[in-house]
C-alpha cells in the first residue's frame, strides 16, 4: 500500500471513530440539572488517536502475517532479544547473579527507607495476584480451561477463614490449610459435571457459577452476613507475639513471599511431570490427547482442583490481610483481572506470570492518574495480546532433556 | 486358528438418518499386517473412530484379545480406556501436540503405562524418579528406532512433514500396543518417504511383535506390504482377502473404477 | 389467579427482551462459533445512546413520538456500528486462531467497552425518560397488560417476523445460512464470507439495541452494568434453546422469562439472577445441545 493510501485509510478509520464515540464521548447529559454538556475536545483526542494508532495497527497485522512462520527460523528482527531472554531463563549462569540481587532486594524491601505500611502492602497486594495467577495459569495456562470464574474459589478461601473465626476461634494457621481445602473440594463439585463441556461453555458456567456464589454471599444474610460482610478477622500470628500495624505489614509481607516461593516451587515441579505434560497435551489436542490413553476427565479435574486450591490460600490471606471480607471483593472484574494477568505475561509461563501480575497491579497503583483506567486497560491488553501475541510476554519454555548419545551423535556431526 | 486380536463383528454406525457404517466385520490375527481400503467417504475413518471409543457405534460388538490375555469387549468404552487396553492409534490429520518437543510428545504416550500423581509431582520421591526416568529412557528409545532421536527437544510443529508422521508412529508407540492402527501414514509423502515408512511398518510388526491395522490409499504400498486387505464401500465390507485375491475381485474393481479396469500398480 | 397472570405477563415481556438479545448469540455462534461476550454491551450502549438522544431532544424542548423515534433510530444506528466495529478489530484478525483466542478477545472487549461507557458517561445510575407512549385503547378492551409491556411484545413478535423473513427470503439471508453451515463451502461457491459476518453482527446489534430501548423506558434506569447481567442471560436463553437455533433462541428466553418471574414471584426476589444461572448451569449439564439444537459430531 502506498503512502497516501495508507492516509487515506488511516483517515477514514479517524472519522469512523469519531462518529462512533460521538454520543458517549462528547455528549453528557446532566438528567437532574437538565443540561447538556459537549466536550468536543474529546472528539478531536478521538481522532489524532484514532489516525495514528490505525497505523501501528496496520504495521503490526502486516508483521503478523509476514511473519507467520517465525517461530521455525527467527526473524532476524527479533533474534537480538528473543535468544537473550530465552538464555537468560535457561542459563543458570545468567539467571544466577539476578535470582539473587532480586532476592537481595525481597528481603531487605520492607527495611529500606521509602518502604512506608502503605507501600509494603501494595507490594504485598502484588504478590497476593502471582499467587492466584500462578493457581490460574494452571488451569488456563497449562490445562487450556478457561476459567472465568476463579474469584469463586478465592471467596471460598477468604470467607471460610471468616466464618471459621467468626463462629469457632479459628486462627489463620489452621484456616490456611482448611480454606484450601474447601476450595478445592468446591472445584471437584462444581468441575464434575462442568468438565465434559466444550471450551467456551466451560467458560460461561464458570462465570454463571462465580456470579451465584456472589449473590448467595449477598443474599443469605443468615451464613454470610449479606453485603456489609464480616469484619475483625484477626491478621496472622506469630508464636503470640504482639505486633503493631507496620511490624504485622512486614509480616505478612514475608509470609506472602513464603507462599509465593511455594507457589513456584510447586507449579514448577508440576509442570514439568507426568499430570503437567498431560494438561498441556489436554490444551493442545484434546481428542489426540485422550487417544494417547490420558484420561481428560481426570486430568481436568486436578487442575481444576489445584486451581482451587491455590485461590482457597489466597483467600484466605486476603481475609487476613485485610481483616475484613465482603461479597463486593468478588466480583467478576477480580476474575477478569487475574485473568489478565495471566494471558499478559504469558499462558504456561511462571515467570510470564510474575512479570504480569507486577505489572498490572504495581503500575495502576504508581501511575495514579492510571488507576481510573485500570479495568478500561485489562480490556484492552486482553484484546491487543490475543492478536499480537497470544503467546504472552513470556513465552512458557518447555523442558530441555540431554542425551548423551545426542551429544556424540551432534559432536560427530560437526 | 489363532485368538485374533482384534475382532470386530457386525458394527454399524448412524449419524442422524445416514448410516456411515453398515454391518462392518474385521479381524486382525497376531503378526498380521491389515490394510483396510475403500474410495474417499466409505467410512474408514469413521471405522477406526468407532472402534477406538472417539464415536460410539449404533450397533455391533467389538472385542480384543490381548497377547496372553482374555477376550474383552470395548465397544463402549471410553477412548482412553481402549487405549490403555492395547490399541493405539494415529490421524489422518496430524494431531500432534504442537507446542511440545518431540520427546514430550512421545512421553505423553507413557502416560497411561505409569502412575505418579500430584503429591508425586510435587515431592518426587524415589519412585516417581524412577517413574520419571523411565518414561524418558523408554520413550527415546522409541524415537530412536524411528530415527527421530536426533531432534529429541525440538518443538514438534517444527519437524517436517515426514517426521511428523513418524513421530505420531512413536507416540502410538510409546502406549505399548499389541495393535497399532495407522490412519493414512503415507498420505502425503513422495515414493522415497513411503518406502522408508514402509519398511518401518514392517520393522514394527516383526521385531515389535505389534500386529498393524491400516487405512491407505497408496496401493503401491497396501499391495506390497498387507497380509490381508479389507475393501470398505458406501458404510459397507465388500471383499476381503489377500493382495491378488483383491485386485481380481471385480466388485472392488467397479467399486473404485466404475465399469473401467482397473490398473491398480501391483509390486 | 390474577396474580399468576401479572408473573405470566411479566415473564413474557422479560422473554420478549431476552430474546431480542439472544438472538445476536446465536447468529452470531452460528456463523462463527463464537461467544460474543461484547453483546450484552452493544446492547448497554444502544440503551444510552437512546438515553443520551432523548434527553438531548427533551432539553431541547422535543416530546413525544417524534422523541422515541428518533432516539431508538440513533440507538439503532449506534449498536449497528458498534457491533461492526468489535468485530473488525476484535474478532476477524483471530478468525484462523486457536479457538480460546477470540474468547478472551471478546471478554476483553466486553470489560473495554463497559469501562469506556462508564468513564466518558458516569457510573451511577441515569432515570431512562418513559418515551413508550400510552395506549388507552387497552382499558377500554379490558385488557390487563401495561402498554409499555403491550408494545414490548408487540415490537419483539415484528422483529421476528422479519428477521425470518429476512433470512428466509433475502439473497444476504441465504448467505447466512450458506456460511453458518460451511464457511469455506461458502467462500468457494462465492459468497463473500467477511461481508456476511459483518451482516450477522449488524442485524444482532440491531436487534439488541432495540431491546435495549424497550427495556430502558420500560425499567425507566439504566448504568453502564446493565449489559453484563442482560447479556449472560440472553446467553442463557440461547444455551437453553440451543446455541445456533434461531427459533431456539426464542423459545429459551421466553422459557428463562417465565423462570424468572414465576421464581421470583413464588420463591424469593432476593435470588432474581440466581435462577437464571443455575438454569443455566442446569441444561449444560444435562442437554449441552440445548432444547432445539442438534448434537454436533466432532469431526476428527
Amino acid at each position: 500500500m502506498n503512502a497516501f493510501a495508507q492516509i487515506r485509510q488511516s483517515l477514514i478509520i479517524a472519522l469512523w471513530f469519531m462518529f462512533i464515540t460521538f454520543p458517549v464521548l462528547v455528549v453528557r447529559v446532566n438528567t437532574i440539572e437538565k443540561v447538556v454538556e459537549w466536550r468536543w475536545l474529546n472528539m478531536i483526542y478521538v481522532g489524532i488517536g484514532s489516525f495514528l494508532i490505525s497505523f501501528v495497527w496496520r504495521y503490526f497485522l502486516e508483521r503478523k502475517a509476514q511473519g507467520g512462520k517465525e517461530d521455525t527460523h527467527p526473524a532476524p528482527a527479533t533474534a537480538t532479544e528473543k535468544p537473550f531472554m530465552q538464555r537468560l531463563m535457561a542459563e543458570p549462569r545468567l539467571y544466577r547473579p539476578f535470582l539473587i540481587v532480586l532476592s537481595l532486594f525481597g528481603l531487605a524491601f520492607p527495611f529500606l527507607p521509602f518502604a512506608s505500611t502503605y507501600q509494603i502492602n501494595i507490594v504485598t497486594n502484588a504478590l497476593l495476584y502471582i499467587m492466584l495467577g500462578l493457581g490460574l495459569n494452571i488451569v488456563v495456562g497449562l490445562a487450556g480451561l478457561l476459567h472465568l470464574g476463579y474469584v469463586a474459589f478465592y471467596a471460598v478461601g477468604a470467607y471460610s477463614y471468616a466464618l471459621l473465626y467468626y463462629h469457632f476461634g479459628i486462627g489463620f494457621w489452621v484456616a490456611l490449610p482448611i480454606g484450601a481445602l474447601f476450595a478445592a473440594i468446591f472445584g471437584i463439585i462444581l468441575g464434575f459435571p462442568v468438565l465434559r463441556l466444550r471450551g467456551d461453555y466451560l467458560a460461561i458456567v464458570t462465570l454463571g457459577f462465580a456470579e451465584i456464589t456472589r449473590l448467595v454471599l449477598e443474599n443469605w444474610n443468615g451464613f454470610s452476613f449479606g453485603p456489609s460482610g464480616i469484619a475483625g478477622i484477626p491478621r496472622p500470628g506469630l508464636f503470640g507475639m504482639e505486633m503493631d500495624l507496620h511490624q504485622g505489614t512486614i509480616y505478612i509481607y514475608f509470609l506472602m513471599i513464603a507462599l509465593c516461593l511455594f507457589t513456584i516451587f510447586v507449579v514448577n515441579r508440576l509442570q514439568n511431570s507426568r499430570i503437567g505434560r498431560a494438561w498441556v497435551a489436554l490444551r493442545e489436542d484434546e481428542v489426540a490427547c485422550e487417544a494417547m490413553g490420558v484420561d481428560p476427565t481426570t486430568a481436568k479435574l486436578t487442575a481444576f482442583a489445584l486451581g482451587s486450591t491455590w485461590a482457597g490460600l489466597a483467600g484466605v490471606v486476603f481475609a487476613a490481610k485485610t481483616t475484613f471480607v465482603n461479597p463486593a471483593s468478588f466480583t467478576f472484574l477480580e476474575s477478569a483481572m487475574i485473568l489478565s494477568i495471566v494471558v499478559l505475561g504469558g499462558m504456561g509461563s511462571i515467570v510470564g506470570v510474575i512479570i504480569g501480575a507486577f505489572i498490572l497491579i504495581l503500575l495502576p497503583e504508581y501511575l495514579r492518574a492510571f488507576s481510573e483506567y485500570r479495568m478500561l486497560l485489562f480490556g484492552m491488553i486482553m484484546v491487543v495480546m490475543m492478536i499480537f501475541r497470544p503467546q504472552g510476554i513470556i513465552v512458557g519454555i518447555r523442558q530441555i532433556y540431554e542425551f548423551k548419545k545426542v551429544a556424540a551423535k551432534e559432536g560427530n556431526r560437526q | 486358528m489363532m485368538e485374533p486380536l482384534l475382532d470386530v463383528k457386525e458394527l454399524t454406525m448412524d449419524f442422524g438418518g445416514l448410516r456411515a457404517l453398515d454391518k462392518v466385520s474385521l479381524q486382525v490375527l497376531p503378526g498380521e499386517i491389515v490394510a483396510l481400503i475403500g474410495p474417499n467417504g466409505a467410512g474408514k475413518t469413521t471405522f477406526f473412530n468407532c472402534i477406538t471409543g472417539i464415536y460410539k457405534p449404533t450397533g455391533g460388538n467389538v472385542f480384543v484379545t490381548p497377547p496372553g490375555k482374555k477376550q474383552r469387549r470395548i465397544s463402549g468404552m471410553k477412548t482412553h480406556r481402549v487405549t490403555a487396553q492395547g490399541m493405539a492409534r494415529t490421524f489422518q490429520n496430524i494431531r500432534l501436540f504442537p507446542e511440545m518437543t518431540v520427546l514430550e510428545n512421545v512421553m505423553i504416550g507413557r502416560h497411561c503405562r505409569s502412575r505418579a500423581g500430584v503429591l508425586g509431582a510435587i515431592f518426587r520421591d524415589r519412585a516417581t524418579r524412577r517413574e520419571e526416568k523411565d518414561i524418558v529412557d523408554k520413550s527415546y528409545a522409541i524415537l530412536e528406532k524411528m530415527g527421530l532421536a536426533g531432534e529429541v527437544n525440538e518443538l514438534a510443529k517444527n519437524l517436517p512433514y515426514g517426521a511428523q508422521r513418524r513421530l505420531e508412529i512413536a507416540r502410538a508407540m510409546a502406549t505399548t500396543p499389541f495393535l497399532l492402527l495407522l490412519d493414512e501414514p503415507a498420505a502425503g509423502m513422495n515414493p522415497r518417504e513411503t518406502d522408508v515408512l514402509e519398511e518401518l511398518i514392517r520393522r514394527i510388526c516383526t521385531e515389535e511383535n505389534i500386529a498393524v491395522l491400516m487405512i491407505e490409499h497408496d496401493m503401491r504400498i497396501v499391495m506390497s506390504i498387507s497380509s490381508r486387505i479389507y475393501v470398505l464401500d458406501y458404510g459397507k465390507m465388500i471383499a476381503s482377502g489377500t493382495a491378488p485375491e483383491i485386485l481380481a475381485n471385480p466388485v472392488v474393481i467397479k467399486a473404485y473404477l466404475g465399469e473401467e479396469d482397473v490398473d491398480v500398480p501391483a509390486s | 389467579m390474577d396474580y399468576f397472570f401479572e408473573l405470566f405477563l411479566g415473564g413474557l415481556t422479560r422473554g420478549s427482551i431476552y430474546a431480542l438479545i439472544a438472538l445476536g448469540y446465536t447468529m452470531v455462534y452460528g456463523i462463527i462459533e463464537l461467544i460474543n461476550f461484547a453483546h450484552g454491551e452493544i446492547y448497554m450502549i444502544g440503551a444510552f445512546t437512546a438515553l443520551i438522544v432523548s434527553s438531548v431532544l427533551a432539553f431541547a424542548g422535543m416530546s413525544g413520538p417524534s422523541v422515541l423515534f428518533l432516539a431508538a433510530s440513533v440507538a439503532i444506528i449506534y449498536s449497528a456500528a458498534y457491533g461492526f466495529t468489535v468485530e473488525k478489530i476484535a474478532y476477524k484478525p483471530l478468525r484462523q486462531a486457536p479457538r480460546l483466542s477470540p474468547l478472551i478477545s471478546a471478554i476483553g472487549m466486553s470489560i473495554f467497552l463497559q469501562n469506556y461507557v462508564m468513564l466518558a458517561q458516569t457510573s451511577d445510575f441515569l432515570p431512562f425518560p418513559s418515551l413508550l407512549p400510552e395506549l388507552p385503547f387497552l382499558e377500554s378492551y379490558g385488557l390487563k397488560i401495561g402498554s409499555s409491556e403491550f408494545i414490548i411484545l408487540v415490537t419483539t413478535a415484528v422483529s421476528m417476523v422479519l428477521l425470518m423473513l429476512l433470512i428466509k427470503f433475502t439473497k444476504m439471508g441465504k448467505a447466512m445460512r450458506a456460511t453458518a453451515q460451511d464457511r469455506n463451502m461458502a467462500m468457494l461457491v462465492g459468497v463473500d464470507v467477511n461481508r456476511t459476518i459483518s451482516y450477522t453482527f449488524i442485524i444482532g446489534s440491531i436487534l439488541a439495541a432495540i431491546g435495549g430501548v424497550l427495556i430502558a423506558s420500560h425499567i425507566g434506569r439504566i448504568n453502564f452494568y446493565i449489559g453484563f447481567i442482560a447479556g449472560i442471560k440472553a446467553f442463557t436463553a440461547a444455551v437453553l434453546g440451543g446455541i445456533g437455533s434461531i427459533p431456539g433462541a426464542v423459545l429459551g428466553a421466553f422459557i428463562l422469562g417465565w423462570t424468572e418471574s414465576f421464581a421470583t414471584g413464588y420463591v424469593s426476589s432476593d435470588y432474581e439472577d440466581v435462577f437464571a444461572f443455575v438454569l443455566l448451569v442446569l441444561i449444560l449439564i444435562i442437554r449441552p445441545s440445548g432444547l432445539l439444537g442438534r448434537s454436533t459430531v466432532q469431526k476428527v
